[in-house]
């Protein structure tokens, strides 16, 4: 019934071992925690949220101009800007401009866009090596893995982990496994990559068309180190995270944080505005299906994302599956509503690993109303005709019996009668109910019969 | 006031104590309570599974049994968002917009239009009240720990007039038990850990009972507690308000 790579079959994975889903579950509500700390210090936090949401409703709804105004701005500053109707075509791009630097190793700071396009493995094909600068990204890089969240990337490994992976490639003592020895070494290896780089890639959190200028956020520098160190700073960016004006980013830089890991602000906030003296600033522009999903009026609010990864935090599943569970770039509830405008197909299950309990919507800065687009999405799923067959086959004949009162007496107490019966019935390995949970008794009056006999 | 008692399927099925209680605690309130006899379900299990489109059959039943009471009043947050949500019957809109406008979850309906003030009720345990999602975000029935907002609850309110009974606090006030519909069975394993950590939290603080304002969840976390042989017991929060020993 259940697909190779499909949520439920991973997450269950994951399961097996109870004492750490507890510490992955335990770590992310701390997070959770922290955020709400932070939210509560400002008494106006539901307001900023409100603030937040409409200043990106009119960023979609003008998204056109918008980003024309972006492209005209930052031309005038001296950059470059690519426009990339696809994963392909960033990666392109991308290539083409190390190509033509000749370069075959470089650094890049955390852009889940570039995640999204799968740019390290494409670069790595063309012998191109990228080394992940974010602290948390490296980490998973060294461990061959992809991250699995999108602010925390490493939150699923244990330090003890984290310092056998240093311990096998950057050579710290074996067993040591301090994160201030740890850390400390990380940024050892990771100034010779900065200062060898000649080209930084880094992501960008907003960009604002009223002045062309991108502002990025991180707690490590790592992203100002790569770009002031390098001939060439290339700016990846999905088209949705355009701003109108400057004075937007008061509004979005205070909730970012906050919902994302519970500080008041990031360590750097990096203003990217032109070029230094000799060196070149080029900007891509990604739309790899945003315009798609501008077009679904369901979905469409989706692309007010600012990648807080606050749903993810908050997730009840998403704490106990881990971000590898949901197979895609992004996990959580954020990534369970924009995967299946990616791949339909390959993420249909996403929509359904989730108890539609609401907590993602509430914690969401730009009030994403996520767990309605979860359920939107399965049926749009269903509609297209990616449900798997048992599934539709129980849900036809679930329709057939409560469609018909008779029916449904008759199905209801043939059913308890069998389970009054035959009590262990049910408590087979085929139902995954009893699998670690007892069956409801079943009585042998429902309430419409003892309604009837005592009442009519 | 004629209240149409609605009784969830499964309630019906596997829990008719709690559509006795309802009505019991409605009509020692005073109403006029009438359950429909026919009807069957809200229609949420195939539509939360994505086919929303299989449940025209519900939805006419759903409006053909209820549209001519004042109110419709069920013992299950889930059913009663379900229907305020999603009840549409192409030709009777009338009827259903009647419907989705007149339904109560049972507690709401207590605090909100019989603004019950004192219960006769009594229940000496310590109790742990379970939010389910669908009630709390979806209806309203508390305030969510997310929001930066004034606290309130409507089941806790009401609790607090059962004479005897103890509320336990819990370290994570609102996180969801788990059971979340098909989600139990097609996802088990995470439904499953969702409804021990739950369990965890109630025992922990002490509780003897675990209450909520929907049997689904109670039901999930039952089926736990019983497999762990554990004598915590769980009581929807109508057999509580109506429990006078």
């Amino acid at each position: 019934m259940i697909e190779h790579k499909e949520h439920a079959e991973l997450a269950e994975k994951f399961n097996a071992d109870e004492a750490r889903v507890d510490w992955h579950d335990e770590t992310l509500w701390w997070v959770r925690q922290k955020r709400d700390k932070m939210a509560w210090s400002i008494p106006e936090w539901e307001n900023l949220r409100e603030a937040a949401s409409r200043i990106k409703h009119n960023v979609l709804g003008n998204l056109h101009d918008y980003l024309l105004e972006f492209e005209r701005h930052a031309q005038e500053n001296g950059a470059v800007v690519h426009w990339a109707a696809d994963a392909a075509e960033h990666n392109r791009i991308v290539l083409g401009l190390l190509k033509e630097h000749g370069v075959q190793r470089m650094v890049k700071s955390k852009s889940m866009l570039t995640e999204e396009c799968h740019l390290n493995p494409y670069l790595a094909e063309n012998g191109i090596e990228v080394i992940d600068t974010d602290l948390g990204e490296r980490i998973v890089q060294l461990a061959k893995e992809a991250p699995s969240h999108i602010v925390l990337p490493c939150i699923h490994k244990k330090k003890e982990e984290i310092g056998e992976l240093f311990h096998e490639h950057l050579g710290t003592p074996a067993g040591n496994a301090d994160p201030k020895f740890l850390t400390a070494a990380a940024r050892l290896h990771l100034r010779k990559e900065f200062i060898q780089s000649r080209v930084a890639i880094t992501g960008v959190n907003f960009a604002v068309a009223e002045t062309g200028e991108m502002v990025v956020c991180t707690n490590e520098g790592n992203a100002d180190m790569g770009a002031h160190l390098a001939d060439v700073h290339i700016a990846c960016m999905g088209v949705e995270k355009i701003i109108p004006k400057r004075r937007h980013l008061g509004v979005f830089l205070r909730l970012l944080a906050r919902s994302a890991t519970g500080q008041p602000i990031t360590t750097y906030s990096s203003h990217f505005r032109k070029p230094k003296e000799g060196q070149q600033l080029h900007i891509v522009l990604v739309d790899n299906g945003r315009s798609r999903q501008l077009g679904r009026e369901d979905f469409r609010n989706s692309l007010k994302c600012i990648r807080c990864g606050a749903c993810m935090n908050t997730c009840p599943v998403y704490r106990r599956s881990g971000g590898h569970s949901y197979h895609n770039a992004i996990a959580g509830p954020i990534g369970a509503i924009l995967a299946p405008n990616l791949d339909m197909k390959e993420y249909k299950d996403l929509p359904f690993a989730s108890t539609l309990c609401g907590s993602c919507s509430n914690v969401c800065p730009v009030k994403i109303d996520i767990h309605q687009q979860l359920y939107k999405w399965r049926q749009v799923i269903t509609q297209e005709g990616y449900s798997d067959t048992s599934k539709k086959a129980g849900m036809q004949a679930m329709n057939f019996v409560l469609s018909k009162p008779a029916v449904f007496k008759f199905a209801g107490s043939a059913g308890r009668l069998m389970m009054r019966t035959f009590p262990g019935m049910l408590n087979i390995k085929l139902n995954p109910w009893a699998k670690q949970r007892e069956m409801p008794e079943a009585p042998k009056l429902s309430f419409a019969e003892w309604y009837k006999k005592n009442k009519k | 006031m004629k209240v149409g008692l609605f009784i969830p399927c499964y309630i019906d099925q596997f829990y008719p104590q709690v559509g006795i209680a309802t009505l019991s605690l409605l009509e020692k309130l005073g109403c006029e309570v009438v359950y429909p006899q026919g009807q069957t379900c809200c229609g949420q299990p195939m539509a939360n599974s994505g086919f929303e489109h299989l449940t025209t059959g519900c939805n006419t039943l759903f409006v053909d049994h209820f549209k001519d009471y004042d109110y419709i009043v069920g013992p299950s947050g889930s059913c009663v968002l379900h229907i305020k949500d999603h009840l549409h019957v192409h030709g009777q809109e009338d009827a259903a917009t009647h419907v989705r406008q007149h339904i109560y979850e049972l507690a709401e309906f207590l605090t909100d239009v019989l603004h019950v003030t004192s219960l006769s009720a009594k229940f000496p345990h310590k109790v742990g009240v379970h939010q389910s999602c669908h009630g709390q975000r979806g209806l309203g029935l508390a305030q969510m720990s997310e929001l930066v907002a004034a606290p309130f609850s409507k089941p806790q309110q009401l609790l607090q007039m059962v004479e005897g009974l103890e509320l336990v606090n819990l370290k994570r006030t609102d996180e969801c038990c788990g059971f979340g519909g098909t989600f139990c069975v097609f996802e088990e394993a995470v439904s499953v850990k969702m409804g021990k950590d739950r369990i965890v939290d109630h025992v922990n603080n002490g509780a003897e009972y675990i209450t909520g304002n929907d049997v689904s969840c109670l039901m999930h976390l039952e089926g736990i507690l019983r497999r762990q042989q554990s004598p915590v017991k769980v009581l929807h929060i109508a057999e509580i308000l109506n429990n006078s020993l």
